[in-house]
């Protein structure tokens, strides 16, 4: 059974991961705006300029983030939490 | 190349449709609050719902307190009359609740009963992490409930053509109603109600624009570059200082993690895992609307063109109403003024029962009474303290009339950002922390921010008409928050506190198996 120790670590180590991510995906976007005008000018589809569809992204990609913490905690977490408190109950 | 201005709008005229859907919101919240009084007899159901919100309803009351008139109106309006410069707003404003996903939900959840200075103040000396932390939350939601009551004002006065302190005392007066009487419960059901308008108004509303453009959002920018040119689908010069624009990131960003309003709603659910469940339906709800504010936004642009928006409100403000009566008629245009209404006064009832906990279980309890009021002498000092706060706010909104207090809100992001979200993340995370840390980390960090505020351009320039300002950056947070973790940490190592050391391995255990254990 995994200690309390260890499922401390690990949901750090996913929490801060993840909040990493999300750090470098929007400051990424925002330096992309102040640096990158001529990157994000470049047209995907007509009307669609790639500015806007990584602004788009970068909503997309919170809801991603999300949703991964979300199964990761469902999956490896709660186990292991309610075993804890199962045991400490005793 | 003409436009396509409306010949005529009624906006500003009170219109029959308004009114009865204006009055059927205040009818249903008021049913909702005289059903909630009668469910709001102990302090943990007037602070916290009685812990019985489900994850799903919380999520979108989440996302009711969060998404305020301002991101209604004012992104659309930005959106509008700048193209993709408003959109960064649109982006800036979600990717905070993954942090809060990550980092503060479920910890708080299972460490704090009602603010979040429960949290900082475990293993922590009560009286001075309680003073300090309600200096944080007050400062935050003074500076928003001021911007609100002053948008609000404006807005009705726009919408209805009611005089602007009229309008703040009716906010004022129906918003302590909800609280007074409702507390938790019926300030919880209001932004339900009111984050349903929102979405159903703006999912339609974007429904509209898109039908005219083939379903297509790339046709509809295609015709906004056409008509004015490919610059509003480019960066523009909005963002012509990127330490600037990473500063204000960083207020919306870590921010959000330090708003008490937003912070009280993780109380309200059964456990720390519908805490984790409210955020991810929080997010995603969020984010539909944000990307929804790109086309409503466009669409005002092309269909009701950036002159005409400006000749109603030079703000822009009025973007999403003109473009509801230009597609659906006075009676489409009713109803988005009555959800901008709705919007309006379900956020700062939120920010007045969040004060009212700081004001009162912070202060009173747990500083005055040391913790020894009884169940009855909290809830009465709790529904004092909503109406002083209440009153204040009305008296506020009017002090302030026709001044520029946009950049409040931004101010409130920073001084959450830089003093309550060090504070939580530093409790929560390391056994080193002292009071007399988090005391220094939480006064500085809320002091230098309305300093550095008040030497910035947004002030002396803005606001002042000064040629220039001492301190360049319009948002503080990119000096306040990193001065605000480093206060925290070095006063801790100097200055060193065992009895707080040792009681860390208690809050570790709480902060995953919950209060029980």
């Amino acid at each position: 059974m995994k200690t309390l120790r260890d499922l401390d670590a690990a949901r750090w180590r996913v929490a801060l991961g993840l909040t990493a991510a999300m750090v470098f995906l929007y400051f990424g976007f925002v330096l992309l705006v102040a640096y990158g005008r001529e990157l994000l000018s470049i047209k995907v589809v007509p009307g669609l300029t790639l500015g806007i569809l990584l602004g788009a992204l970068v909503i997309v990609a919170s809801w991603i983030l999300t949703w991964i913490y979300v199964r990761w905690a469902a999956a490896h977490y709660d186990p292991g939490i309610r075993a804890l408190g199962r045991e400490s109950r005793r | 190349m003409i436009l396509q201005a409306p010949a005529g709008t009624t906006i500003g005229q009170p219109s029959l449709i308004a009114m009865l859907f204006f009055f059927a919101f205040i009818s249903v919240t008021l049913g909702i609050t005289w059903w909630a009084a009668r469910r709001t007899r102990t302090t943990e159901q007037f602070y916290a719902a009685g812990r019985t919100v489900s994850a799903g309803q919380n999520g979108l009351a989440l996302a009711g307190d969060y998404m305020s008139a301002a991101s209604f109106l004012g992104i659309a309006g930005l959106v509008s009359t700048t193209g993709f410069d408003g959109l960064i707003y649109s982006t800036g404003w979600l990717v905070g609740w993954p942090v809060v996903l990550f980092l503060i939900a479920e910890p708080l959840r299972n460490l704090g009963r009602y603010t979040f200075s429960d949290v900082v103040a475990t293993r922590l000396r009560q009286t001075p992490v309680r003073l300090a932390a309600a200096l944080g939350t007050l400062a935050t939601v003074t500076l928003y409930l001021i911007a609100q009551m002053v948008g609000a004002g404006g807005l009705i006065r726009l919408m209805f053509g009611l005089s602007y302190e009229h309008a703040i005392v009716l906010v004022g007066i129906v918003m302590i109603g909800y609280v007074l009487f409702g507390g938790m419960i019926a300030t919880t059901w209001v932004q339900i109600v009111k984050a349903l308008l929102l979405m159903t108004g703006a999912l339609i509303l974007a429904l509209l624009v898109l039908l005219r453009f083939g379903m297509n959002p790339a046709a509809l920018f295609a015709e906004a570059a056409r008509r004015y040119g490919e610059g509003v689908l480019v960066p523009g010069k909005l963002v012509s200082n990127p330490l600037d624009a990473i500063s204000l990131g960083m207020a919306l960003m870590f921010g959000t993690a330090g708003l008490p309003h937003i912070l009280m709603r993780f109380y309200t659910v059964p456990d720390s895992r519908a805490a984790r469940a409210s955020v991810f339906v929080a997010t995603g709800v969020i984010g539909l609307f944000y990307l929804l504010t790109f086309v409503l936004g466009f669409g005002a642009m092309v269909l009701v063109g950036p002159e005409a928006i400006r000749a109603v409100d030079p703000g822009g403000n009025m973007a999403a109403p003109l473009l509801a009566e230009l597609l659906g008629g006075t009676p489409f245009l009713g109803f988005i003024a009555a959800v901008a209404f709705a919007t309006i006064l379900a956020v700062v009832a939120g920010l007045t029962l969040s004060g009212a906990a700081a004001l009162s279980h912070d202060l009173w309890v747990s500083v005055v009474r040391k913790g020894h009021a009884d169940a009855r002498e909290q809830l009465l000092v709790a529904r004092v303290a909503t109406l002083a706060l209440g009153i204040v706010a009305v008296a506020l909104g009017i002090t302030f009339k026709a001044q520029n207090v946009a950049f409040m809100v931004s101010l409130a992001f920073a001084i959450a950002a830089s003093a309550n979200f060090p504070a939580l993340i530093l409790a929560i995370f390391w056994r080193g922390y002292t009071t007399a840390g988090a005391v220094t980390s939480m006064v500085a960090g809320t002091l230098l921010t309305l300093l550095l505020i008040y030497l910035s351009p947004t002030i002396q320039v803005d606001i002042l008409g000064r040629d220039t300002a001492w301190f360049p950056l319009k948002n503080p947070a990119l000096i306040t928050m990193p001065v605000s973790f480093l206060a925290g940490i070095a006063v801790s190592l100097i200055l060193p506190e065992p009895s707080a050391a040792a009681g860390y391995a208690a809050l570790e255990r709480r902060m995953h198996l919950g209060g029980e254990h």
